[in-house]
């Protein structure tokens, strides 16, 4: 296999659903703790291969390795060692911020103590201490956002999987939310974010852009910008989706 | 197992701050009982009879008389001629004519068959037809008064009926809609409240957060459940205790085994909610679905009607449906005592059905996701 400092190995990743094929021969690597960002446009297959490498769809054919586990076979032991947060936002409206807190903790085996002291620590961080017993349902959008993430991450997982995570928010709270990506990664989590704000690819260490179910580019933000003869991600972006 | 727990921790909070749900809960039961049970009556009480008496002898007037006297009826005032009569039916101000033709009298005297003619609205068939049964009663013991009184003789009679009402000597019509209603209440809460839940989680998204957890399908399924089986039971409970003390209805046999079988129905009917929300992906396409389950199921079950009236077909089809099963059993244990030697046939078709809609529901669930 390839060096282990690979957290993801994905090779020639094929899904079809009927004659549509989503995701046409996908290779790709992610090395341990960087910040991979996975761009396209609306429709071009990215939902779709975050949705294997998390274990919740079966790909037609390909070999897809997740944090040393096969999907295919072990998406069980896949589960537990990653944290994922989709774009639809995903804790229960009608539990508190605690409540949210102790069942995803207690799903991933924290023992009490762990989430209490974690919960206190990641509340302490946001600021929202007095937010604990606040129903998820009655905060906005930016904060439900900032706290999905949070969670997600409250177990220490190897990979957090973010899948448009700062669609509908405003700028200031992108940007909190990029710092809380920037602090999970200093701790050694590996982030693997879609995004289709190009500002935030710039963000990212390494970025792969995906058109009609393929890999078409995938290099650094800055090697990407200087082979393309770009000045932004934006133009890249756009070179890459309309070549005319 | 801590698992199970905190996904259990967590339903119930959902479940208590439901407001709306958590009323439905209490006032379901409570409601469904003391209006439905007494507002879906068979019982024939006060019908609506005029009678045309052109005898208007000793003999008829009796007749008039004890059908004045008999709860069924009430009279209203003559009509003036046969036309008119027939013309009140028509608006619907009776719901019977009586016409006793001249001679009647005689006629009996004279040892002839003696005629009356009923009309009947019969657009309620079964109104009808019950009104004509007690009015045969009625004619027949005034008949037979009569001719002892004027000719001190009994008349003989070649058969002579006698009847006997086992289970229910009092033909209380309330002892057999409250196992009925339910049976009804406790499926509602078992199909609609269960694939609701689930439905709900599709929409917001929060099952697909589930499904990336380590959390066990069968974990899920069982915290999923588990809630609405107790509820359930707790209703069948509540409805129990309603009916014991607003209608006394009699508990002949063991409770136990009322929610020893209420409980495995109960898990075919979860069964049954998790396999429609696997189907939908909205609350308002699974509560149709369920409605249309839940009515026809309902209709079927002899609920209202006497299932031995039914076509052949229709008894053929009730033998997948949970509710006529769980019907029976409840009357049966309920009013005659019955143990689980008389109720095999019932439970082993609940067995079935449970065994079969659960296994369908999980792996259905399985390939969904």
């Amino acid at each position: 296999m390839e060096a282990s400092s690979y957290v993801i190995n994905v090779k020639d990743l094929v899904k079809k659903f009927g004659d549509f094929t989503a995701n046409d021969r996908l290779t790709f690597h992610v090395k341990r703790g960087e910040i991979f960002g996975f761009l396209g446009a609306n429709g071009a297959g990215k939902t779709t291969a975050i949705k294997i490498l998390c274990g919740l769809s079966v790909p037609t054919s390909g070999f897809v390795e997740v944090s040393g586990y096969n999907v295919k076979t072990q998406s069980e032991k896949v589960k537990s060692s990653i944290g994922y947060m989709s774009q639809k936002f995903s804790l229960y409206d009608d539990l508190t911020v605690f409540e949210n807190i102790r069942l995803f903790g207690t799903i991933y085996g924290l023992s009490s103590g762990e989430i209490k002291e974690r919960s206190a620590d990641m509340l302490s961080r946001l600021g929202i201490e007095e937010q604990r017993n606040r129903l998820i349902g009655t905060l906005s959008l930016g904060w439900k956002q900032k706290l999905a993430f949070s969670v997600a991450v409250l177990h220490r997982p190897k990979i957090v999987f973010l899948d448009e995570p700062t669609s509908g928010v405003d700028p200031i709270t992108r940007r909190q939310f990029w710092e809380l990506i920037y602090q999970a990664a200093d701790e050694g989590i590996t982030v693997f974010v879609t995004t289709h704000y190009m500002d935030e690819a710039e963000y990212c260490n390494r970025v792969t852009i995906m058109v009609d179910g393929r890999i078409s580019a995938l290099d650094t933000p800055s090697g990407l910008k200087s082979q393309m003869k770009c000045d932004s991600m934006n133009d890249v972006f756009l070179k890459l989706t309309r070549p005319n | 197992m801590r698992i199970l727990f905190a996904l259990l921790q967590k339903e119930f909070i959902q479940i208590k701050r439901n407001k709306t749900i958590l009323r439905l809960i209490i006032v379901l039961p409570v409601v469904q009982l003391l209006i439905l049970v007494n507002a879906a009556t068979l019982e024939m009480n006060n019908l609506q009879i005029a009678v045309y008496d052109n005898d208007d002898s000793a003999l008829s007037s009796r007749l008039v008389s004890e059908l004045d006297a008999s709860p069924f009826f009430r009279m209203s005032a003559s009509p003036p001629n046969v036309e008119s009569g027939i013309s009140q039916i028509e608006e619907g101000t009776v719901d019977f004519l009586l016409v006793i033709t001249d001679g009647f009298e005689k006629d009996a005297l004279a040892g002839n068959t003696s005629r009356v003619q009923l009309l009947a609205n019969a657009i309620n068939s079964q109104q009808a037809q019950l009104g004509f049964a007690y009015l045969q009663q009625v004619a027949h013991r005034s008949m037979k008064n009569f001719a002892v009184e004027m000719q001190g003789i009994v008349p003989e009679s070649k058969i002579s009926t006698t009847s006997a009402f086992w289970y229910n000597p009092e033909l209380n019509y309330k002892f057999f809609m409250v196992p009925g209603i339910l049976v009804v209440l406790v499926s509602v809460v078992g199909m609609f409240l269960t694939s609701m839940n689930l439905v709900r989680e599709k929409e917001m998204g929060t099952i697909e957060q589930m499904n990336v957890t380590p959390v066990r399908k069968s974990t899920f399924i069982v915290a999923k459940l588990l809630p609405f089986l107790i509820i359930g039971l707790f209703e069948l409970g509540l409805g129990l205790i309603i009916g014991k003390l607003i209608y006394d209805v009699p508990i002949e046999g063991s409770l136990w085994l009322i929610f020893g079988i209420g409980t495995l129905y109960l898990i075919g009917l979860l069964g049954l909610g998790l396999l429609l929300s696997t189907f939908s992906s909205s609350q308002q396409q699974v509560t149709f679905v369920s409605y249309f389950f839940l009515l026809v199921f309902i209709l079927m079950s002899g609920i209202f009607t006497s299932v031995d009236n039914m076509p052949e077909w229709g008894q053929k089809v009730n033998l997948i449906n949970p509710f006529f099963y769980f019907i029976d059993v409840m009357r049966s244990i309920l009013l005659k005592g019955a143990g689980l030697a008389d109720l095999w046939r019932q439970v082993g078709g609940i067995l079935f059905l449970a065994v079969t809609l659960v296994t369908l529901a999980v792996f259905n669930y399985r390939k969904a996701s």
